[in-house]
């Protein structure tokens, strides 16, 4: 078997207004980060449902991130709070059924802060990448 | 099923340099749903709209997948595009392939892969997406400035002007603020006050336009076309109504050592005060920190003095609530606090100044009425010493400074340093700089006439260190043309320091929900594209709160800020966004959860009937979401235990359909 270089899977939630800004400066001052990292918009961090999350690993993900506005900065004033409370739960639970608390990451970065957001992705990238592949939750059924 | 068009962009050799477009247009050609797949060099130019356009009538597309830059930046433009040809505009996708590929991955085998996923996410999202119709909300036609500087008084002004009220907030006494300190303006080197005050006057008597000054803004609820605003109006211990600004009292006033803030603490003010002769509203206010009625009970003489009956020592703070269709933000900046520079001895020598100092000092209503006198002892100052870049241009590591360029100082000091020269001649000027910043119309010339009319004295350096030495400054620095150590005995040291935003500006922008940089410069909407409007909808930007201006630069901003507040407020209705949560009432159990954790209040309950087996009718509990209030942030769809709640637009079918494709 020819081996190959094992790249990560990873989903990166950025909300519309803050980190996803923030990953469209990133790609404005040609601050690069790995291609594994793929984006999904969504209007806030709080929209994550833990479901997403699951269904990502589900599917074969080796990473999930979640970027949104900086504590405070919210552009709907509280959505930022709802997603710390909730992902620190889910972030546990996930924990206790043996997917390592690493392949999760909650992470503020604002529209400016392009560099913040290739600096977080290129260390949660060889964090992920340390850890292996995940097959805790993969749902086999689901691979082509 | 859909009928999905795929359009690649090579925005020139932008994408196509390092994505291999045709690659990508043929492997998501192949993609289920996928009827048609292109690329072209500009999809946003007219062309590429009109080969957009065409695919659609041609193909009988129903929905639209570009793969181009970012959606903040086009999706706009392609929305428009495809509801031309009778597509709903949320029928469009956009796939960045701009920003988040081909900007960043400079592999090409690595960047056109990623590109072809992220296709295939959005013409997965597509294939989910519903036709969206937005509703409309009614405009309030009252717009809201908060600060009352140049910038708030231009931006006022003009909407006035345009026919609609406006209000403006200004938390200190008077409207006026920082021009209203300036001595000279650059580069005519008239004087601020003749060009400030009749605008300030101007507003004052507008009907259009009602001040509250020593106001504050205390919560911004709503969104755009309908602000709701509470203002806390601070107690003046004076009747606005009926004080006439005689000033009889200021005079009377036994409380005579309150630092004077118009003059930057460099003489004293009376407890009650009119901050400067042409303050608008000229109105006295009491400073409750000083006032001896207040704090003792004792005294009441501007209370007798007073022969309009003007003084209420009881007068309470009120909290008045206003509706506004738009909100600016002209909040403004001040300098840095100089005495974190302990190497210019701001804080131990008391001949060492700021520029804005030094603008009381020239300035004939200042503290030396006019005369430029050193604080120390009054005497005339024969050698003085300006210091560029106070907390300007600093490296990360300062922790002290300030990363950007002021901008202004280096206009100002050449100001300063000419102002001198032409009326005290004996006066020698040195100038320490890093580089000189004059990019301005008639800037450059002004610059160099302080060089080579005035003789003032340019060295290209920084200022090591400024000690006291008997009765003068010693200042040590460093001539880098030269190459050479100088020490410089000087009678008056100027530091230009940085300027900064207005500390009330962070917690103005968490109420107005409007992003800030980590500088806490509000964030504009687009750096070039958008330079005036927040990306919060309904929120406008004037003046220094958005970056480092100049007089010049702050009113002509203000006045394009005015022109985009006149566009809100001219429409009758506006646009709402239809990507707002529903609930399914079939499945909601009308549990309360997500009320609970709706921002706006956009969630209300009803009892409903419902058809029960047997022909019975059951009435329950069911939640319903106001389109015209919800704003789609989604909190609700995450907290509702039912799964009854999701969000258009982005439902949780969509984003599980993208997650799966790019996890395939």
């Amino acid at each position: 078997m020819p081996v190959t270089e094992y790249k990560p899977k990873i989903v990166a939630f950025c909300c519309n207004w803050c980190s996803y800004a923030g990953a469209d400066g990133a790609g404005s001052a040609r601050l690069s980060y790995p291609a594994e990292v793929k984006v999904i918009r969504v209007p806030c961090s709080c929209r994550v449902n833990p479901m997403f999350i699951l269904r990502a690993f589900q599917r074969g993900a080796d990473g999930v991130i979640i970027a949104g506005c900086h504590p405070g900065d919210c552009h709907y004033t509280s959505g930022n709070y709802f997603t710390r409370r909730r992902m620190t739960l889910l972030f546990s639970m996930l924990d206790y059924l043996g997917i390592e608390r690493e392949r999760t990451r909650v992470e503020w970065i604002s529209a400016a802060e392009g560099a913040k957001f290739s600096k977080t992705m290129n260390e949660f990238c060889a964090t992920v990448a340390a850890l292996g592949e995940n097959k805790r939750l993969e749902d086999l059924r689901c691979k082509k | 099923m859909q009928r999905i068009g795929v359009f690649i962009c090579h925005c020139g050799t932008n994408i196509a340099g390092t994505v291999d477009v045709k690659a990508v247009a043929e492997a998501l050609g192949h993609e289920a749903g996928v009827v048609f797949s292109t690329e072209y060099q500009y999809m946003c130019s007219e062309s590429g709209q009109q080969l957009m356009r065409k695919a659609i009538r041609e193909h009988k597309l129903t929905g639209v997948v570009v793969c181009s830059c970012s959606p903040r930046m086009h999706e706009a433009t392609f929305r428009k595009a495809a509801s031309l040809e009778g597509i709903n505009p949320y029928m469009v996708e956009i796939a960045n392939i701009r920003e988040h590929v081909s900007w960043i991955h400079k592999d090409m085998k690595e960047a056109t892969e990623k590109a072809i996923i992220l296709g295939r996410a959005a013409i997965a999202k597509v294939h989910l997406n519903q036709p969206l119709q937005a509703g409309e909300s009614p405009v309030t036609k009252r717009a809201l400035v908060i600060g009352g500087g140049i910038a708030g008084i231009q931006t006022a002004l003009d909407i006035a002007e345009a026919g609609f009220e406006v209000d403006i907030v200004e938390k200190s006494p008077t409207i006026g603020g920082k021009m209203a300190q300036l001595d000279k303006t650059f580069p005519t080197l008239d004087c601020a006050a003749c060009i400030l005050t009749p605008k300030m006057v101007d507003a004052g008597q507008n009907e259009k336009i009602k001040i509250f000054a020593y106001s504050e803004v205390e919560a911004v609820k709503g969104y755009v076309g309908n602000f709701n605003v509470s203002i806390r109006r601070k107690a003046r211990y004076v009747d606005e109504t009926k004080c006439t600004g005689c000033g009889l009292c200021t005079e009377k006033c036994p409380q005579k050592k309150v630092p004077n803030e118009f003059n930057m603490g460099m003489n004293n003010r009376h407890a009650i005060y009119i901050p400067f002769a042409q303050a608008v509203p000229k109105v006295a206010t009491i400073d409750a920190d000083y006032c001896m009625m207040l704090k003792t009970g004792k005294c009441g003489i501007c209370s007798k003095v007073c022969g309009a009956g003007a003084i209420d020592y009881k007068q309470q703070d009120e909290v008045i609530e206003r509706q506004y269709g738009a909100i600016v933000a002209a909040t403004g900046f001040n300098p840095i606090d100089a005495k974190a520079y302990n190497e210019y001895g701001y804080a131990t020598c008391p001949d060492v100044v700021t520029s804005l100092e030094l603008e009381r000092l020239m300035n004939a209503a200042g503290p030396t009425n006019g005369t430029l006198l050193r604080p120390s002892d009054n005497e005339h100052p024969h050698t003085v010493v300006f210091v560029q870049c106070v907390g300007s241009r600093c490296t990360e590591t300062d922790e002290r400074g300030k990363p950007y360029c002021s901008k202004i100082c280096c206009m100002y000091t050449a100001k300063h340093a000419m102002l001198i020269r032409e009326k005290y001649p004996d006066t020698d000027v040195y100038v320490f700089y890093i580089d000189v910043r004059t990019p301005g119309k008639n800037f450059d010339e002004f610059y160099r006439r302080a060089v080579e009319q005035y003789g003032v004295h340019y060295i290209k350096g920084m200022v090591g260190k400024v000690t006291q030495n008997g009765k003068q400054l010693r200042v040590q620095a460093s001539d880098l043309l030269a190459g050479e150590q100088l020490h410089i005995d000087a009678d008056l040291v100027v530091l230009a320091t940085a300027i900064e935003p207005d500390k009330t500006a962070r917690s103005i922008a968490t109420m107005l929900t409007a992003s800030m940089d980590t500088n806490d410069f509000f964030t504009e909407a687009h750096p070039k594209l958008r330079p005036v409007e927040s990306p919060t909808a309904g929120i406008f930007l004037s003046g220094v709160c958005q970056g480092p201006k100049d007089i010049p630069e702050t009113v002509s901003q203000a006045s394009a800020c005015a022109a985009k507040v006149i566009g809100v407020l001219a429409k009758d209705k506006l646009t709402c966004n239809p990507c707002v949560a529903q609930s399914d009432e079939m499945l909601c159990n009308g549990c309360s959860s997500c009320e609970k954790v709706c921002p706006y209040g956009a969630i209300s309950y009803s009892d409903k009937e419902f058809r029960g087996p047997n022909r019975t009718t059951l009435i329950r509990r069911v939640a319903s979401v106001n389109p015209a209030v919800c704003q789609g942030c989604g909190a609700c769809t995450v907290a509702c235990p039912s799964g009854a709640m999701d969000l258009k637009g982005f439902s949780n079918k969509q984003i599980m359909a993208e997650v799966d494709a790019i996890c395939q």
